[in-house]
């Protein structure tokens, strides 16, 4: 078991024939992951590693089955891309482009409203279930199967989490980059609690950064609802107020969203905080051990 | 991306949002000219600064005659103003704005932000105008109101409506206030602003309804989109630094301490930054270099961190997944051979292609530290620089 995506998830690539979109394909064909087909407008009808390319999301869905997309295009392209995968009635869309203006996603956002497809991102390294399905930008071989459910902000600071886990002998049931913008399609509480449902996952790593109040109300949510040991880290502790760290939503702002805050609220809900992102998965490890999880999470011999 | 007061009142202007007549000003002479075209006798000469809190820093003057024009011009331009935006080396003021005064009967603020909650853009208003809002919002958050925009329809009559009764505007002044708010809402949707805030909004004797202060901030990320916008940057208002790093699309944002970073991706260059402060250490920068770096991005890094005369030695954090580690590697080594690097330079490399880009940096035969984990290579630079 995992969340989102599984050995048996057909994707679609949008933006397939792009220099990002081309490299990020050969490397997850080379993960195994299923990709039944590319779009590009104009491009139809041609093929590209071995995948078929079609004008339209609803032409390739209807010609493959599939049943998630990712998508390559432009920050000015991507809101038309992102409303064409909901308007085919895809499950999952992992939209991995960086730069998107905040209008549009606003605008993405009330259109998806009471439509079942799922958004991930935008400006996210994607979802992986190690071993089985890899959609995104994520270095494949720093993942190894497991229980651990990992769900993130940022994308190499969730690479850095990942990477400690696995060191340590935790392999990790699914981990998800929810992005770095402040409209996104999937926040900390629906990945917690697809987190809690999944009987394969046994505790989470959350990964939140300055910015807003996305991690207080995820706090809250874990104290009210999560059966499952979470453990946190919050990034910029450092960083002065009023400026922008990079990601469009990473700024402390009439002294909201400072890191402090943040671990204060966390720590508050049960959830252990790590001083610093280098203790991550030994902060974890503690925690796995104190609810006698350890043994079950332990997957394979930590690195010496 | 900031603009200017009297830019942002140019625009509003332009959508039919009340501000009172005014013209900017880039000498002494301009400004008393600019004067004399004015209809009032009061007019108001305003230092044009990004930053806030210019009142309170002598930016603003009330000038009852031309005389007084001329003397508040020739005391305000040239000046530094140090406000608590600013930062404590100030920031000079080239440009002034002269405008009409007015007889002001009460002071509101009104204010459109993304509310990251609901994904929806909320437009905010209060009768206690002309303070600091942060301050209203944390003594007396019920004078605060707020109307939740669905952008599906915009903002609606009723919302307006609602909003400016509950901010006690007179009845007489209704008309005014609804017209206000949806050329407002107008100028943020068309012009993808991130802020609009008008603060104070001043209703008048006369029963107007204007916008005496105001300031727009913009989506750098639609800036694509918006080209009469990005006509309206002022690079005298910003970090050269940071102007050459917006060049290679590379995100840099100085800092006091003496330790250059260069990291690829934010989370983690602000997480890099906090392992070294935790270390003992005190990061010069904020530096991601972005998804799609190559040898000329990383040269053009290494310089930005080193017109630094602050920095003593510089580490290198980078965990590939767009990025490929060898690509880093070799731009690492071109970038130290290029700029004759002298100081401590530490390098942790991992994700795709490492074991290339750790061969790379083996056999360049430069003086290079290199680190197994982030946590490693934070405490080499700190005891590095030491």
């Amino acid at each position: 078991m995992s969340i989102l995506i599984d050995k048996d998830t057909k994707v679609i690539v949008q933006g397939i024939t792009g220099a990002t979109g081309l490299f990020h394909t050969q490397q997850t064909l080379q993960y195994g992951t299923q990709i039944v087909a590319g779009v590009t407008p104009k491009k139809g009808g041609t093929e590209i590693e071995g995948v078929p390319v079609f004008n339209t999301v609803s032409g390739a869905v209807n010609a493959t089955g599939a049943t998630g997309s990712v998508i390559y295009v432009p920050p000015g392209l991507a809101a038309d891309a992102i409303f064409e995968a909901v308007d085919a009635e895809l499950d999952v869309v992992i939209c991995i482009t960086e730069g998107i203006p905040v209008i549009d996603m606003l605008k993405v956002k009330r259109y998806m409203e009471g439509k079942k497809t799922r958004l991930i991102g935008p400006n996210c390294p994607g979802v992986i279930t190690p071993e089985e399905c890899k959609i995104g930008i994520m270095p494949g071989y720093i993942h190894r199967k497991g229980h651990v459910g990992v769900v993130s902000r940022s994308g190499t600071l969730t690479y850095e989490a990942v990477d400690q886990l696995t060191s340590a002998g935790i392999g990790q049931s699914t981990a998800v980059g929810i992005g770095g913008d402040p409209v996104n399609g999937t926040d900390f509480i629906d990945a917690l609690q697809l987190f809690n449902e999944d009987d394969d996952t046994k505790a989470v790593v959350m990964i939140g950064e300055i910015g807003g109040t996305a991690e207080e109300e995820a706090a809250e949510w874990v104290k009210a609802n999560m059966d499952k040991p979470v453990v946190g880290f919050v990034g910029g502790a450092t960083a002065p107020p009023g400026k922008r760290m990079g990601h469009a939503g990473a700024i402390i702002s009439g002294g909201k969203g400072t890191a402090e805050e943040k671990k204060k609220t966390m720590e508050a809900s049960g959830i252990s905080v790590a001083e610093t992102p280098a203790i991550i998965g030994e902060t974890l490890i503690e925690s796995l051990k104190k609810n006698n999880l350890y043994e079950a999470c332990l997957t394979h011999e930590p690195k010496a | 991306m900031n603009i200017h007061e009297y830019q942002s009142k140019d625009l509003l202007r332009a959508y039919g949002v009340a501000v009172p007549t005014g013209y900017k000003a880039f000498s002494v002479e301009e400004a008393v000219e600019k004067a004399r075209s004015l209809s009032t006798d009061v007019r108001v000469v305003k230092a044009q600064i990004h930053a806030g809190g210019r009142g309170n820093a002598g930016g603003v003057k009330i000038a009852k005659n031309e005389d007084e024009v001329r003397t508040y011009a020739e005391e305000i331009l040239g000046k530094t103003l140090v406000t608590h935006q600013t930062g404590p080396e100030g920031q000079e003021v080239q440009r002034l704005l002269i405008e009409e005064g007015c007889d002001i009967d009460k002071e509101y603020y009104i204010g459109l932000v993304l509310d990251r909650s609901t994904s929806r853009i909320v437009l905010m208003g209060s009768e206690e105008g002309g303070t600091e809002i942060e301050q209203v919002a944390e003594e007396t958050p019920e004078k605060i109101f707020r109307e939740y925009i669905d952008p599906a329809i915009g903002l609606q009559g009723y919302q307006a409506r609602r909003l400016a009764f509950n901010m006690n505007i007179p009845n007489d002044s209704l008309g005014q206030a609804v017209k206000f708010m949806n050329g407002l809402y107008t100028v943020f949707m068309e012009k993808d602003c991130s802020v609009a805030e008008i603060n104070p909004l001043v209703s008048t004797k006369d029963g107007d309804v204007l916008a005496l202060d105001a300031k727009l901030n913009f989506d750098d990320n639609a800036l694509y989109r918006q080209k009469d916008i990005q006509e309206l940057r002022d690079l005298d208002e910003e970090d050269p630094k940071e102007i050459e790093a917006s060049k290679y699309d590379l995100s840099y944002i100085a800092l006091d301490g003496n330790i250059g970073c260069m990291v690829n991706g934010a989370g983690l260059a602000m997480s890099t930054m906090d392992i070294i402060k935790h270390n003992g250490g005190e990061p010069a920068n904020f530096l991601d270099v972005g998804g799609g770096a190559d040898a000329e991005k990383v040269t053009a890094a290494f310089k930005i961190i080193l017109e630094d005369e602050h920095v003593q030695g510089i580490y290198v954090n980078i965990f590939g997944g767009i990025m490929k580690c060898d690509v880093i590697a070799e731009g690492v080594v071109t970038a130290t051979k290029e700029v004759g690097l002298t100081m401590p330079l530490v390098v942790r490399l991992e994700g795709t292609n490492v074991d290339e880009g750790k061969k790379i940096l083996k056999e360049s035969g430069l003086n290079i530290t290199a680190a197994d984990t982030m946590a490693d290579g934070a405490e080499k630079i700190v005891d590095l620089v030491k």
